[in-house]
């Protein structure tokens, strides 16, 4: 956040929206293979890079494809064949990706994916929440949000270097809210091409289907156990499986150490590499949220705290592999957490809520966690839900009132005439 | 023409692989490899060919093969495409995707015909073996009319699906038809196809002696039955000209033709099969053959 321009007239700062910084990333990490399907809010994305692509500015192969399913496919196989691969995608293009995603995982291929995240149907919906990003949690991909254009563009880079790094080979998604960056134009910083290729060396694959000199049989059929042969012995599903989750483990100190390396190279850090803070250092309560709803969190804040509420801002970067390490260690101090989930777990509660509760479990002293819906599909999230919420939370933690019952802020069935009606037959 | 002398004499595919005794895949998978040659990826989606791929770390073939869920297979190759012209490699390796007939006809079609339409250079080769014969014998959309499946147990309603038609219709520059019990002549189809860029398409009847109940000594018996009743006839399609391929040319002439009865009664997935539907059957044929002849007599 507050991205240090050191000087206003710098030739690199350029106005752009989300979406074309992904595309300028995507440009500068040189990426060998893009196929895409279009989807609103991602479209511009692939629009921009095919446009690279004919201006001669990206040597890359430009697959436009039938169905995202196919897009996910093409950069599965291209990836197996060595190339640095990538794709864009949005809401019901992300689901009918998903197949491939736990495929992508298991076979360790460091694919980037960029999601401008849009609601699930239905009904029909094109614009924001975060239900997309959510709903991928369990296929074993890193997950990173970002809140700002810049923010896009850096973590793009920083993902294709995270996915590729040996220790990981495991694919990465890099989330922004559809609309509120993806379609606005923001001042951001373009690196030197030098300077992104000195931080992000061409892609040293463990598979490479184009060098014939070596046979492969990839992914064949793989039982529940180990098999031993004369050839050698062979690991079953499970050790394939344990590999990709220790994997994913591993990865959060790697997650920081490419953060910490960009920051020092380029002079911008987002937090720790896994979550920004904001106005937190004499706060004895935190909003715990993500994207677009941290950002609104940013605004509010500044208006509670004019009201005298010492309460700062956790705005978490990294979802997968959560930080439950790191969260912990934070929130070690804090009396209330406040969480805005502007996705939710049908049936149960917003995501963040519940996963924030569950890697808080057993601190001693363990912060009062109040979790609340806002902004589905779209629905505007505004410093007025916010504060409500902040307020809410705060009497259920004096009551110690502890309830997995969800709360939807910026509710409008008031305004429903038909759910009026029913009150006057209902007397 | 091809002689049997002419065939490379490297094989690769080893010995022992998990294919079932008499199967026709096999031996076609077996030719195919042969005319390709070492310079191949070859991309799967789940089908028998998985199984006779092996297991978990070890791979039964002398080429590398990539496993792809069930609907991507000619999205993965288009994807092993893009790769090798990234690395200006698409000269020297041939792509070539390998898929079952439920793996075409039904749940590939789309990225098959997106890739085709594409021009994506590479070859597809569909073994058609007139079920899903991997996860058990239910029909697919190219199982033929009153075959008994696991999901047909009264036998099939309709004709099978005409898939070389529909990829002829995609205006791509190599469309074939061939059958297991001719393996010289799908020799010879998959060299031409190799040399040809572009989207090559190969409809291959593939016998299989489990999902259609005959013992599998008669698995070639029973390829051949299918070509000598004009049930299968086999021809190419080279940038939109027809060429009936040598062993049906003869089957132009209706005398030559044994009658279906012959191919039928030698499976027991057509036990039930009603005499409507053998009527059927032959005025399938007859249709088939009139319109073949117009297109020969065309060129």
């Amino acid at each position: 956040m507050n991205v240090p321009m050191k000087t206003v007239k710098n030739k690199r700062i350029k106005i752009i929206t989300g979406n074309h910084a992904a595309a300028h990333a995507f440009r500068q990490a040189k990426v060998g293979v893009v196929a895409a399907y279009p989807i609103t809010p991602q479209s511009p994305v692939v629009e921009k890079i095919s446009e690279f692509v004919e201006k001669g500015k990206l040597n890359a192969k430009f697959v436009m494809v039938e169905s995202e399913h196919s897009a996910a496919a093409v950069c599965c196989a291209a990836s197996a064949t060595g190339s640095r691969v990538g794709t864009a995608t949005s809401s019901h293009g992300l689901e009918l990706m998903y197949e491939l995603l736990p495929w992508a995982a298991g076979n360790r291929l460091p694919i980037v994916i960029n999601l401008a995240t849009r609601a699930l149907g239905a009904p029909w919906s094109v614009w924001t929440d975060h239900q997309d990003f959510i709903t991928i949690r369990d296929v074993g991909w890193i997950q990173m949000f970002c809140e700002d254009n810049q923010e896009i563009y850096d973590t793009n880079i920083q993902a294709f270097k995270i996915a590729e790094d040996p220790r990981v080979f495991i694919p990465a998604i890099v989330a922004y809210d559809g609309y509120i960056l993806s379609h606005t134009l923001m001042p951001m910083k373009l690196e030197n091409q030098k300077d992104i290729d000195e931080f992000l060396p061409p892609l040293k694959h463990h598979i490479n289907l184009s060098d014939i000199s070596q046979v492969k049989g990839i992914d064949p059929v793989t039982t529940p156990h180990v098999i031993k042969r004369a050839e050698g012995t062979a690991p079953g599903y499970y050790e394939y499986r344990y590999a990709l989750q220790k994997a994913l483990e591993n990865s959060i100190e790697i997650i920081i150490n490419v953060h910490d390396e960009y920051a020092e190279k380029f002079g911008r850090a987002y937090g720790n590499g896994l979550f920004k803070t904001f106005k937190t250092k004499d706060a004895d309560m935190i909003i715990f949220a993500m994207g677009s709803v941290a950002s609104q969190a940013r605004v509010a804040i500044k208006k509670l705290r004019e009201k005298g509420l010492k309460i700062g801002l956790l705005s978490l970067k990294l979802f997968r592999p959560f930080p439950a390490k790191y969260l912990r260690e934070y929130f070690k101090d804090f009396k209330n957490i406040i969480v805005f989930d502007r996705d939710i777990g049908y049936g149960f509660e917003g995501v963040l809520s519940y996963e924030l509760k569950a890697a808080l479990y057993g601190l001693k002293n363990s912060p009062f966690i109040k979790g609340f819906i806002v902004g589905l599909g779209g629905r505007d999230v505004t410093n007025e839900h916010i504060i409500n919420g902040v307020y809410k939370g705060l009497e259920a933690s004096k009551k110690g009132e502890i309830t997995h019952d969800t709360e939807f802020l910026g509710l409008k069935l008031e305004e429903l005439d038909f759910l009026k009606q029913e009150d006057n037959k209902n007397g | 023409m091809v002689n049997v002398m002419d065939l490379v004499e490297e094989e690769f595919i080893y010995p022992g692989t998990r294919a079932c005794a008499g199967c026709a895949m096999a031996l076609i998978y077996r030719i195919a490899l042969k005319a390709l040659g070492p310079k191949t990826i070859i991309t799967v989606p789940a089908s028998c060919l998985t199984v006779l791929h092996g297991m978990q770390g070890f791979c039964t073939t002398k080429v590398s093969v990539l496993h792809t869920p069930f609907m991507t297979t000619a999205a993965s190759a288009s994807g092993i495409v893009a790769s090798l012209e990234e690395k200006g490699l698409a000269d020297e390796i041939s792509v070539v995707a390998f898929a079952g007939d439920g793996g075409t006809t039904d749940i590939g079609i789309q990225s098959l015909s997106g890739a085709a339409e594409r021009g994506t250079n590479f070859i597809y080769a569909c073994y058609d073996n007139e079920a899903y014969m991997n996860t058990g014998v239910q029909r697919s959309g190219s199982t033929p009319l009153g075959a008994f499946s696991t999901t047909t147990p009264g036998g099939k309603k309709s004709h099978k699906k005409n898939m070389p038609k529909i990829l002829e219709a995609h205006g791509i520059p190599y469309v074939a038809t061939a059958n297991g019990s001719y393996p010289l002549d799908i020799y010879e189809k998959f060299q031409k196809a190799r040399k040809i860029k572009g989207t090559k398409y190969l409809h291959i009847l593939s016998p299989c002696p489990p999902g259609w109940g005959f013992p599998p000594k008669d698995t070639i018996k029973i390829g051949r039955l299918a070509v000598q009743t004009g049930f299968w006839p086999m021809y190419e399609v080279i940038n939109g000209k027809y060429f009936l391929s040598k062993d049906s040319q003869k089957y132009l002439d209706p005398s030559k033709r044994k009658p279906i009865e012959d191919y039928l009664k030698t499976q027991k997935r057509f036990d039930k099969i009603t005499r409507e539907e053998i009527k059927n059957y032959k005025q399938y044929i007859d249709d088939q053959w009139t319109e073949i002849r117009k297109r020969v007599e065309n060129y």
